[in-house]
């Protein structure tokens, strides 16, 4: 078990008061696996990334512990977690396109970095070269500033320099996101590349996109307002969701390339609670399509089938009692009711996800 | 890289040409006669003569010239580096004076301007890191930045030197000293420069301290330091890149900042009797001097020029935007 | 996008220089409404700028502060114990009850002068102030919004202005031009010291330009002026209104300056001839402190609360750089 984090809770300080972004989260990430992390804009995604390697300034640690390789990770002790950032845990950044200081040539930065680490750059350059290579860039790319390099280029450069030292953990936050349809499969390809070729051992894919997940993902999590709502593989995720939070999201995501964020959930409006004072119960309670009385309570995060977690009272009660009992309606809409194998999935989806199963 | 230096070159020439133009047309766009006021001033009582020394005079400044002549006469006599002969000293020349009184001036103004810079930017910068710094280096950087230099000046001049006794009030060196190369003489100077000097640096420092804390404040808060410190980079590394970054907006403010430093300089010239530009110009101004007046203020349009013309060159050399934009794209 | 050219001592650097380059994003990053509060929107956001605005000790005392000062030029003339300009007691008393700050060299009450002195600092700096806004704002807009041939005039123009110190400038106009008044001297700072708003405007503008909805803003027919008016400039408001603040200490700093050299108006008195006549009249070597120390003191003060007030609105409104 490459990472397993136990419970972690962590919030950001406001003038307002504490917003709860990660709001008790539990999983574990094997040796080699690819985790894709989805979820609307603002469910703490990013939090839950960053939180693994940097905590910063208006961020707190609020509970719970992360395991890394079998040791505690001290995610809240900046310095004592000095020592594991980019050797044991990296990270490509959400803002990976402005992640380069603009006035030091990129082969310069690494050395500082390094540098500044204990390291040497000229030990790793002939890997740091060779890198470069693999990702396309340009040769003399250490000779240039990063303003001379486009958005991309920039992001496959922050991509190297980020797992230039193997990190066992590597958190990718939206690398696909800003890149042209072509580019985002050639990142998505890039991320299995450094996987099979060892430069990280497991990588947490953060995503708005689904199917850039369907094809590179081993298993996905959904989280929506700070709590984790799905896991489970890749496969699985996309053809047999459980959740009726999946479910939305995959109904309303129909082609390659369209991110859910630029569509309403259809059928499913509204918007995620504010996490500063999150209701009781199910979060996704305003907005869910099946909603019921027991749905005031908080639905646990549990093991409906072999390696596949929900929290749902209602999915829990349609496993348990088979396929389609009471709502069976469900069943109807496209992703379908637990255990359907409906295989009138859209075909392009339903093709990638067996590949990222592999 | 030329096109670069073309442009800047050209904008360059493009000031000292509006510089010079409106220098050449204030005396002749303002109300009244220059001429007459100055004849006035020999209080010749009758009607007479004073038409003679009118003509005389108006002659002798050309300005019974046709406009385009004396434009162009006046461009002719700044190449051959005649500014003309001082009315009060007479005839003593208009850069003769300009050379005796431009070391005092320079002696204050490039030591303060640097001095405050440099400093400025790094007690700006540990402020902007240190709680302690912070809560002492910003309230009085607020402070020397919300005085005038007048009474900046006056209040020194006042306690440290009318009251204390530790500084002369007034003068560029003690009276009746030689000039030389002694240190009689030479201590005599930084004695009588040392006050004026602390004035001008003090209200700059007070500047620059307070914009650079905020800088790298903004700095340390930009994605690429995030970014180092989830990679592990030290503090000090991230600090030192968001000072080099920070520097760059200070630069670029040092140029424009060279006009408002030049007044207080003035000013504080003016306070302290100090024999530099500013005394001269001041003086020149009073007494009418316009000769002198204009002389000076091409003298210090020049000078601008050349400190931005430096400040450009620098920046290029820090700043590697620039320096690789040249070839193509604007200034 | 930093720095003034005001012959002023003053805002050295934040006054002008370098921390409108930190000030503007407030005005830049606000619209996007990306970062920090996901929550504020439009119409929550100025509500939420008033709640935080009510709680900032920064702006709070330097408003405060100010006010006092602006109420004591108002009607602190009413209440002077003396006639400002009248000679009402012997020359050169030290301070005592009767006279709080001393009498001038000619016997007049320093207190009342210096209250009726605050006027002419005021109404010098605020014409100053809204001068140099305006000509900056018009400036910036059409430079950023029209680009091209026209940029360049402009950007050439607002490096000339740069280029010419003004105090010097007006030490010659000074010579010649013997009598004028404060409207003079308010315009007259003004028009040198527009260009680091100018500049400033005209990036913003240049940024804003490209956005989504102004685009849409010239989808729906609008015509530019209009836009820049409506769309534009509301989304500077809260940059234009930290500019003004600092615009506004400057312009009376650099009056101070003018009017100590005898370059001020030439009727009415403020602080600065306060400082010129105590120095023409050797209050210096006559050790006459109570003449030149307060006018000096008040005017530091006075900017000084401008400047802590514009680092708190700069907080307001700028969530990044709340303290938490
Ligand atoms: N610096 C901050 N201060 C206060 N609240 C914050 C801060 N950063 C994020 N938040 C809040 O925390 C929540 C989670 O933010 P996060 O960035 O993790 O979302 P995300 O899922 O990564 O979104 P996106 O998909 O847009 O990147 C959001 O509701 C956001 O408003
Ligand atoms: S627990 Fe209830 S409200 Fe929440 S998703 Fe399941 S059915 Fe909907
Ligand atoms: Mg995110």
């Amino acid at each position: 078990m490459s990472l397993s984090v136990e419970n972690l809770r962590i919030a950001y300080r406001t003038l307002r008061g504490d917003v709860q972004a990660v709001d008790g989260v539990t999983f574990a990430v094997a040796d080699r696996e690819i985790m894709g992390l989805a979820g609307e804009s603002g469910c703490g995604k990013s939090t839950l990334g960053n939180s693994l390697i940097f905590i910063e300034g208006r961020m707190k640690h609020v509970g719970g512990t992360v395991e890394l390789d079998g040791k505690a990770l001290p995610i809240s002790d900046d310095r004592a977690m000095n020592h594991h950032r980019m050797r044991d845990v990296s990270i490509i950044p959400q803002y990976a396109m402005s992640a380069l200081n603009p006035t030091k040539k990129v082969g310069t930065l690494a050395h500082d970095l390094l540098k500044s680490r204990g390291m040497k750059l000229a030990k790793v350059l002939p890997e740091f070269r060779r890198r470069v290579a693999l990702v396309g860039l340009p040769e003399n790319v250490l000779e240039m500033y990063p303003f001379e390099l486009s958005g991309g280029m920039r992001q496959r450069a922050t991509m190297v320099i980020s797992t230039l030292l193997n990190p066992s953990l590597l958190i990718a936050d939206e690398v696909t996101s800003a890149l042209d349809v072509s580019n985002q499969r050639a990142v998505g390809e890039l991320l299995t590349e450094f996987r099979d070729l060892g430069y990280v051992k497991s990588m947490i894919v953060i995503t708005h996109d689904l199917s850039i997940l369907a094809q590179i993902a081993d298993t996905i999590m959904v989280m929506y307002a700070g709590k984790l709502t799905e896991k489970a593989s890749a496969s699985t995720m996309i053809d047999k969701p459980l959740h009726p939070y999946t479910q939305a999201l995959l109904s309303s995501l129909p082609e390659v390339g369209v991110r859910y964020e630029d569509r309403e959930l259809t059928g499913i409006p509204g918007r995620p609670p504010s996490l500063l004072s999150p209701p009781p119960g199910c979060r996704f309670r305003e907005r869910c399509p099946f909603a019921y009385d027991k749905c005031v309570e908080d639905p646990p995060f549990m093991e409906l089938l072999p390696g596949h977690q929900v929290a749902c009272w209602k999915a829990a009660d349609d496993v348990a009692g088979g396929a389609g009992r009471e709502h069976n309606e469900a069943s109807a809409t496209p992703s379908g009711g637990a255990g359907d194998a409906s295989p009138e999935r859209g075909p392009s989806l339903g093709a990638r996800a067996g590949k990222g199963a592999e | 890289m030329t096109r670069y230096f073309a442009r800047k070159l050209g904008l360059y020439v493009l000031a000292f040409w509006a510089g010079v133009t409106i220098d050449w047309a204030i005396p002749r766009l303002m109300p009244g006669n220059p001429i007459a006021a100055y004849v006035d001033r020999f209080a010749l009582n009758s009607q007479g003569p004073w038409t003679a020394l009118y003509k005389l005079f108006d002659k002798a400044f050309g300005y019974n010239l046709p406009l385009w002549d004396q434009y162009w006469h006046y461009w002719d006599n700044l190449f051959h580096g005649n500014l003309g002969i001082s009315l009060y000293a007479f005839p003593e020349k208009v850069t003769t004076m300009i050379a005796q009184a431009a070391p005092y001036t320079l002696a204050l103004l490039v030591p303060a301007i640097l001095l405050s810079y440099v400093l400025g930017n790094r007690i700006g910068a540990m402020a902007a890191r240190r709680k302690v710094l912070d809560n002492t280096v910003l309230p009085l950087g607020y402070l020397f930045q919300a005085m005038p230099y007048a009474w900046l000046a006056l209040a020194a001049a006042f306690y440290l030197a009318a009251v204390e006794h530790w500084f002369p009030v007034e003068g560029g060196y003690a009276a009746g000293l030689a000039s030389g190369f002694t240190w009689a003489y030479i201590s005599s100077l930084l004695y009588h420069w040392f006050l004026p000097f602390l004035t001008v640096f003090l209200v700059s420092f007070g500047g620059w301290s307070i914009g650079m804390r905020n800088l790298v404040i903004y700095e340390l808060e930009t994605d690429y330091a995030r970014y180092l410190r989830a990679l592990g980079a030290r503090g000090r590394l991230v600090r030192r890149y968001a000072y080099r970054n920070a520097v760059l907006p200070q630069l670029s403010g040092l140029a424009l900042q060279l006009g408002t430093v030049i007044g207080g300089n003035i000013v504080t010239e003016v306070v302290f009797n100090y024999p530099g530009l500013g005394h001269l110009i001041y003086t020149a101004a009073t007494d009418q001097d316009y000769a002198l007046l204009q002389g000076i203020f091409i003298f210090i349009i020049v000078g601008v020029l050349v400190a931005n013309f430096v400040i450009d060159i620098v920046y290029i050399w820090v700043d590697p935007r620039t320096r690789l934009s040249m070839q193509g794209a604007a200034a | 996008m930093s720095g003034v050219d005001q012959a002023a001592p003053g805002g050295t650097t934040t006054a002008r220089g370098a921390s409108p380059t930190a000030v503007p994003l407030a005005g830049a990053t606000a619209p996007a409404g990306a970062r920090g509060g996901r929550e504020a929107y439009d119409s929550g956001r100025r509500w939420e700028f008033l709640y935080f605005a009510v709680r900032n000790k920064k702006l709070l005392l330097g408003l405060g502060v100010e006010i006092i000062f602006v109420l004591a030029a108002i009607i602190g003339p009413y209440f002077a114990p003396y006639p400002a300009k009248e000679f009402v007691a012997a020359a050169a008393l030290h301070p005592s009850s009767q006279h709080l700050l001393g009498t001038t060299y000619f016997g007049q009450d320093v207190f009342s002068l210096l209250l009726d002195s605050l006027r002419e600092s005021y109404l010098v700096g605020f014409l100053g102030a809204a001068f140099a806004g305006l000509i900056g704002l018009a400036i910036g807009f059409v430079a950023g919004w029209r680009g091209g041939w026209l940029d360049e005039v402009l950007q050439t123009l607002t490096y000339i202005v740069v280029m010419i110190p003004s105090l010097v400038l007006l030490i010659v106009i000074g010579a010649y031009l013997k009598s004028h008044s404060a409207f003079f001297e308010g315009v007259f700072i003004g028009v040198t010291t527009w260009p680091w708003v100018a500049r400033a405007v005209r990036a913003q503008t240049f940024t804003l330009r490209q956005r989504d909805f102004v685009d849409l803003a010239r989808l729906s027919g609008k015509r530019g002026p209009a836009i820049v008016l409506k769309d534009i400039a509301p989304n500077m408001a809260s940059y234009i209104l930290l500019a003004f603040i600092l615009l506004f200490g400057s312009s009376m700093l650099i009056a101070v300056n003018y009017d100590f050299l005898g370059l001020g108006p030439t009727n009415g008195i403020s602080l600065g001839d306060m400082l010129n006549l105590a120095e023409l009249w050797s209050g210096l070597q006559l050790h006459m402190w109570w003449w030149f120390i307060p006018p000096g003191a008040v005017m530091t003060l006075m900017v000084a609360a401008l400047l802590v007030a514009n680092v708190g609105l700069d907080e307001v409104f700028n969530p990044k750089l709340r303290e938490t």
